[in-house]
């Protein structure tokens, strides 16, 4: 099998669709055709662009320009968890936690994956490191940013609750366990749907993706069986730390419940 | 003896107060006065400053679980982690013989929790807190849901603790209440605490 290349005008052809989609919304009065118009432009330029920076990095191949990516990639996806939080610590807290979590998490099964199963040469080669970590990413991200909202909304919700615990002496860790427990939960529900359904259900993008250009689906199998694995321990490892660090911080070392330190709720 | 000196938090204090072994203090006082903030930074339940001590033992030594052992809160609604009521007692056999002081039987182990009255959730608040046998009960209106039958099985309750030796810190807006207790009275306004007149 060889990769069929695409044409300009095949992309073209494509957003027909696109344009369908905004007629429909313009005839049936819903008013979504300038955001569909807008997010199909934004998607257009962000990609066109981040295939000119990848051709870019590939080229250097350079330890610097991969860490600088890498790390522009993973400050970002800090910042979008944040956004997505309709509560949030004071300060710089659920950024930084956010931020930390996805580090940790990333950076553990990204080097680790790149050394000791997909092995390029030479390790850090952005070919290989940057897809890898941008498919990481991206799911953590998403584990992270539940776990973080369930954990800081149940905490308000459950208020009575917890202080009743504290009240009758249970410690921080007792008082917070089941809502800490349900908040890891939440954040990995994502990913065990995807493995479950994995094959059955859905052909993963990473698979049809290896496809598509060519290779043998036994062998694309595997890598999207690594890539599930590998999404799966950091999805877990990054929500662990963003829910544990952040349930620290909603108590202090007198085992008070210090709603205190989120800001006000966000409409 | 329970002794508080400059106690001040989030809308409250400097307080200092004084409370032997057996005594009560009833407090009153307008809503939003601090009545419950008080209760709360003697537990130590929001941050505070100032001396909280416990037969002579500073709070600030003593582990915050451990502390609020000893110096328990009731708050007017409290909040269940569980199903059943039973899954909120450790001690089940101590758990029925304070059902039984407070009118209810043992079968209300067995009861479901989102199907309790306001008045049962209050009673089985204060026995949830009465059964680890604390130093001083910090009640935030505990009657408040009550009828007077069920008001005179607690008082008669909080009596026989102030007998064995049990300090209690009450907030009640009803006078006679205070005056069944035996209680000191004061009046908390605009975070400051003053004995009534």
């Amino acid at each position: 099998m060889t990769f069929i290349a695409l044409g300009y005008a095949d992309l073209v052809i494509a957003s027909l669709l696109l344009l369908f989609s905004g007629a429909l919304s313009i005839f049936l009065k819903l008013g979504l055709e300038r955001q569909i118009g807008l997010a199909a432009l934004r998607m257009v330029i962000q990609l066109m662009l981040i295939g000119m920076v990848l051709k870019f990095l590939f080229q250097m191949v350079s330890p610097l320009w991969t860490g600088v990516a890498a790390a522009i990639m993973i400050g970002l996806a800090g910042r979008e968890i944040m956004a997505r939080q309709k509560r949030k610590f004071t300060g710089w807290w659920t950024y930084g936690l956010g931020t930390s979590s996805l580090m940790i998490a990333c950076t553990i099964v990204t080097v680790l994956a790149l050394t000791t199963q997909i092995r390029p040469d030479p390790w850090f080669d952005p070919r290989f490191a940057l897809p890898i970590l941008g498919m990481i990413l991206g799911n953590t991200m998403n584990g992270v940013s539940i776990g973080l909202e369930r954990l800081l909304s149940s905490a308000v919700d459950g208020r009575t609750v917890i202080e009743a615990r504290l009240a009758l002496g249970h410690d921080r860790t007792q008082a917070m366990k089941p809502l800490i427990r349900d908040s890891i939960r939440a954040g990995l529900i994502n990913i065990i749907n995807a493995m479950s359904a994995a094959g059955v259900i859905s052909l993963p993008g990473m698979m049809t993706g290896q496809i598509l250009a060519g290779v043998d689906p036994t062998e694309a199998v595997k890598y999207q069986i690594l890539i599930l694995f590998l999404i799966a321990g950091s999805t877990a490892l990054g929500t662990l730390s963003a829910v544990m660090f952040a349930a620290r911080r909603l108590t202090d070392s007198r085992h008070r419940l210090r709603l205190d330190r989120l800001g006000p709720i966000r409409p | 003896m329970l002794s508080i000196r400059n106690l001040s938090g989030n809308r409250i204090g400097p307080i200092d107060l004084k409370l032997a072994g057996g005594d009560v203090a009833a407090i009153s006082g307008p809503s939003g006065a601090g009545k419950s903030l008080f209760l709360r930074a003697i537990a130590d339940l929001d941050p505070n400053d100032g001396n909280v001590l416990l037969d002579g033992d500073d709070r600030a030594g003593i582990p915050a679980p451990e502390w609020r052992r000893r110096v328990s809160y009731v708050a007017a609604e409290t909040g269940w982690w569980a199903e059943r009521v039973g899954d909120h007692f450790q001690d089940k056999r101590a758990a029925i013989q304070m059902l039984e002081l407070i009118g209810l039987g043992e079968s209300a182990l067995d009861w479901s929790i989102p199907r309790l009255s306001t008045g049962e959730k209050q009673r089985l608040g204060l026995a949830r807190s009465m059964i680890g046998k604390p130093r001083v009960l910090l009640l935030d209106e505990p009657t408040s849901a009550l009828d007077t039958d069920n008001r005179n099985l607690i008082e008669h309750l909080l009596d026989e603790c102030r007998s064995a030796g049990t300090s209690i810190i009450i907030v009640t807006h009803d006078v006679e209440q205070a005056e069944r207790l035996k209680a000191r009275t004061y009046r908390l306004e605009a975070g400051k605490l003053q004995a009534a007149p």
